[in-house]
């Protein structure tokens, strides 16, 4: 009897048992549903860029914690999702070299540069998509349409574009809803919108299974469902207005809910948990700010679409919202009588 | 009166209750070991300061110790023997203190001394606080708080409601819900010397739905003569904590800062409550305690009576424990206190002793960054911000802690470390940046 040693440690002794290995892992399942069927909708194409994309981002990870003389952390598989997320807003055939590099800054500058993962200000995927939209205005703007006849037998030539050539641009391009609309006044179906049977991003098709995603983490408590909640709700109401106003002119509010990169963004970008407000009150705050750019960038501004500025924006601004709003800690602002 | 509540305290966090092992086993007496270990720190305040000589042969219930000033309590022998010595034990905080080595006569009848007895219709409030001290009653939930200190109220205040803590929040113990299923008539005494003693004007037992057998059996001893009601509340931690009672119950807050008195109110816990109603009667000081015994690790799990300084390895000899023993808590998981030497006693603050072997500890290792993801924020039942006070924690900033985020309003509940996906040690940040801020504080006076 009693030959153990006896562990010491401080209370509390018991633990609930989550951690951010099991969390993130849970944000990658959620992803999947949507990445699958970006590759049913754009064959191969899409797949390629997805894996490039993933492959890139764990590869920086590592070798940066190597040369920095840290364990390695790749294994809390933050990088898999910075990697599917940024490939998820890709066009399909967008060359694998810029995909690639695309990985790299991401990583690079938008997490280790901060201090890696807890650190990072902005979301590391929107920062590699940021950069490439920059580098590579045109390459980042040719769509492919879907459901190509030969999307699982050939392979775009443009994904193997040689670094610094100018990609080619191959096959039959289609314009997004959103360019399509601001460009050319073209509305598309809503419920083409919602099952994903358009061109765009290769995750930006299908709303639905994106939220399916969304709901999935909300109901294991994976993410903080009011940000996704309220960017829609704001979305809605606000481009509700403009609709009611002059529905000629403004895009109906469930074409603006459903098209672009919206969903992709609120569901699986804006509740990157480091970079967004950590109140019931300032998710709020946060999710309203973002809605309102996404419809002053989509209505006013020069681009087609702005969830991406909106999300950074709204990231840059979440550490200024949990200082201003915090909860009202328990015993104060009352006297003492 | 019974009254069930749906109003709580704020935030909170619902950890694996593990009370069905224990909370049907009836009390049961323990044996008194061969030597028994009375260190004379027992309680906060200062220690107690022994009155007796090494050879000298005491009677159960006879004092060991005197109180040593007003924040301090007498020590009562727990059995008729003979002092072996007087020299240093060790405690479970680690140090060393004065102890007195108690041999029990292994054939004496161990009938207990008799004071002199408080009596409740004549007795002044001054008397009975008194004689609570003179029984040598600390808090029995495990802060071990002298009793008569928290009881006397302040020059300037009131008491109009007290509060009996039946809640045991803490996972696995089941002590005091023994006590309110086996005692009922000494809480009430308890509850009557307390009234007198406070003022106070009406009592409320307040325990946890989990205890919803003991709270009716309670309430069926209610005459409705006195005013006196039981109040069920949902089941959450840390509800057991005096300021989250007293907002489950009574819907008020106690100022940062602040005591329960600040709104009227004095919190007692219910065994404490019982011990009081008991002892004062007779004039006698405390010699046992109910304690549970449970975890994985042991054999005969139970709640026992057991005399204050039974030595913990003749305890855990006793109920019989496994082999692959590994971590051994004073006190429940969330908050009591990690054993590191089996040669600690029994004290009046022990409330439950829990076992765990080797499967059962699921603490990882690995600590990962803060990733802001919110779950202490929405489990710290004072609305602090445990992740940004960890982060300043980790940067050193104890002021701006202190100053800023309300750190010294922490009691250690220890419900953000329970939630936190990383396994940042956020408790043991704050209990140290406390102790930084303290001495800091300390010094500038």
């Amino acid at each position: 009897m009693f030959k153990q040693t006896l562990h010491i440690s401080t209370s509390p002794h018991l633990v609930k048992g989550t951690s951010v290995e099991i969390i993130m892992r849970n944000v990658v399942w959620a992803m999947l549903p949507a990445a699958a069927f970006s590759v049913y909708v754009f064959g191969w194409n899409a797949a390629l860029v997805l894996i490039t994309s993933t492959l890139s981002c764990v590869l920086t990870e590592h070798v940066l914690c190597r040369l920095s003389k840290k364990r390695s952390t790749v294994s809390d598989w933050s990088a898999i999702i910075t990697g599917l997320l940024l490939g998820l807003t890709l066009p399909p055939t967008f060359p694998l070299w810029m995909t690639f590099l695309g990985g790299v800054i991401a990583i690079s500058v938008g997490k280790f540069l901060f201090g890696g993962l807890g650190y990072n200000v902005f979301n590391p995927a929107l920062v590699g998509r940021a950069v490439l939209q920059g580098a590579f205005p045109v390459a980042i703007t040719t769509w492919y349409d879907g459901f190509a006849a030969d999307r699982f037998t050939t392979i775009n030539s443009s994904l193997f574009a040689a670094p610094f050539m100018k990609p080619m641009v191959d096959g039959v391009s289609g314009a997004t809803p959103l360019s399509a609309f601001k460009f050319d006044g073209v509305v598309t179906d809503t419920a083409d919108l919602a099952f994903g049977f358009v061109s765009g991003s290769a995750g930006e098709t299908s709303a639905i299974l994106i939220l399916l995603g969304g709901v999935y983490l909300a109901l294991r408590n994976f993410m903080n469902w009011r940000i996704p909640v309220s960017i829609l709700a704001t979305v809605f109401i606000l481009s509700g207005i403009f609709y009611w106003i002059d529905p000629s002119k403004y895009p109906s509010p469930l074409f603006m809910l459903f098209s672009g990169g919206l969903m992709l963004g609120a569901v699986f970008m804006a509740t990157d948990m480091v970079a967004s407000p950590i109140t019931k009150w300032g998710v709020i705050l946060y999710g309203a700010i973002i809605g309102t750019l996404i419809v002053v960038i989509r209505i006013w501004g020069g681009l087609p679409e702005g969830v991406m500025y909106a999300i950074l924006l709204g990231n840059a601004i979440s550490p200024h919202i949990d200082r201003l709003i915090r909860y009202r800690v328990y015993g104060t602002s009352l006297k003492s009588s | 009166m019974l009254t069930i509540n749906r109003h709580t305290f704020k935030h909170g966090i619902h950890p694996p209750e593990n009370k069905d092992e224990t909370n049907g086993l009836p009390i049961r007496q323990f044996s008194f070991a061969p030597l028994i270990i009375l260190p004379v720190a027992q309680h906060i305040g200062k220690p107690s300061k022994i009155i007796i000589r090494e050879g000298q042969e005491v009677v159960r219930g006879q004092k060991l110790a005197e109180s040593d000033g007003f924040l301090s309590v007498p020590l009562h022998s727990p059995a008729s023997g003979i002092i072996r010595k007087i020299a240093n034990v060790p405690t479970l905080s680690g140090k060393m203190t004065t102890g007195i080595y108690l041999e029990p006569f292994p054939s004496s009848t161990q009938e207990i001394l008799e004071g002199d007895p408080i009596d409740l219709e004549t007795a002044t409030p001054e008397e009975i606080l008194l004689g609570i001290q003179e029984a040598g009653i600390v808090g029995l939930g495990g802060a071990a708080f002298p009793t008569h200190a928290k009881l006397k109220i302040p020059e300037g205040k009131h008491c109009e409601t007290l509060i009996i803590n039946g809640i045991e929040c803490e996972p696995y113990l089941t002590t005091d819900h023994r006590v309110m299923l086996e005692q009922p008539d000494d809480i009430f005494m308890g509850i009557r010397y307390l009234m007198k003693a406070t003022g106070a004007k009406q009592t409320i037992i307040g325990i946890e739905a989990n205890k919803q057998d003991a709270a009716e059996f309670l309430a069926s001893k209610l005459t409705g003569k006195e005013p006196i009601s039981v109040q069920v509340v949902p089941v959450k931690y840390p509800q057991g904590a005096e300021k989250m009672l007293i907002t489950a119950l009574m819907g008020k807050e106690v100022p940062s800062g602040g005591l329960p008195i600040d709104v009227h109110a004095v919190v007692v816990n219910v065994a404490t409550t019982a011990e009081i109603g008991r002892l004062l009667p007779h004039g006698r000081g405390i010699q046992e305690r109910v304690i549970t015994i449970t975890g994985p690790g042991v054999k005969k799990k139970g709640n026992y009576l057991i005399p204050i300084g039974t030595p913990l390895r003749y305890v855990l000899e006793q109920v019989g424990v496994d082999e692959s023993i590994s971590e051994v808590y004073m006190g429940g998981p969330m908050m009591g206190v990690a054993v590191g030497n089996l040669d600690i006693s029994i004290v009046k603050g022990t409330s439950g002793i829990v076992v765990f072997n080797q499967k059962q500890v699921h603490r990882s290792a690995q600590v990962y960054p803060c990733i802001k993801c919110g779950a202490c924020v929405d489990a710290c039942p004072l609305s602090l911000n445990p992740s940004k006070l960890g982060i300043l924690a980790k940067f050193e900033s104890y002021d701006k802690m202190a100053e800023e985020y309300n750190l010294m309003d922490c009691f250690e509940c220890g419900s953000c470390s329970f939630v936190c996906p990383s396994h940042i040690p956020l408790v043991q940040y704050f209990r140290l940046s406390k102790s930084i801020v303290r001495k800091r504080k300390s010094k500038n006076v």
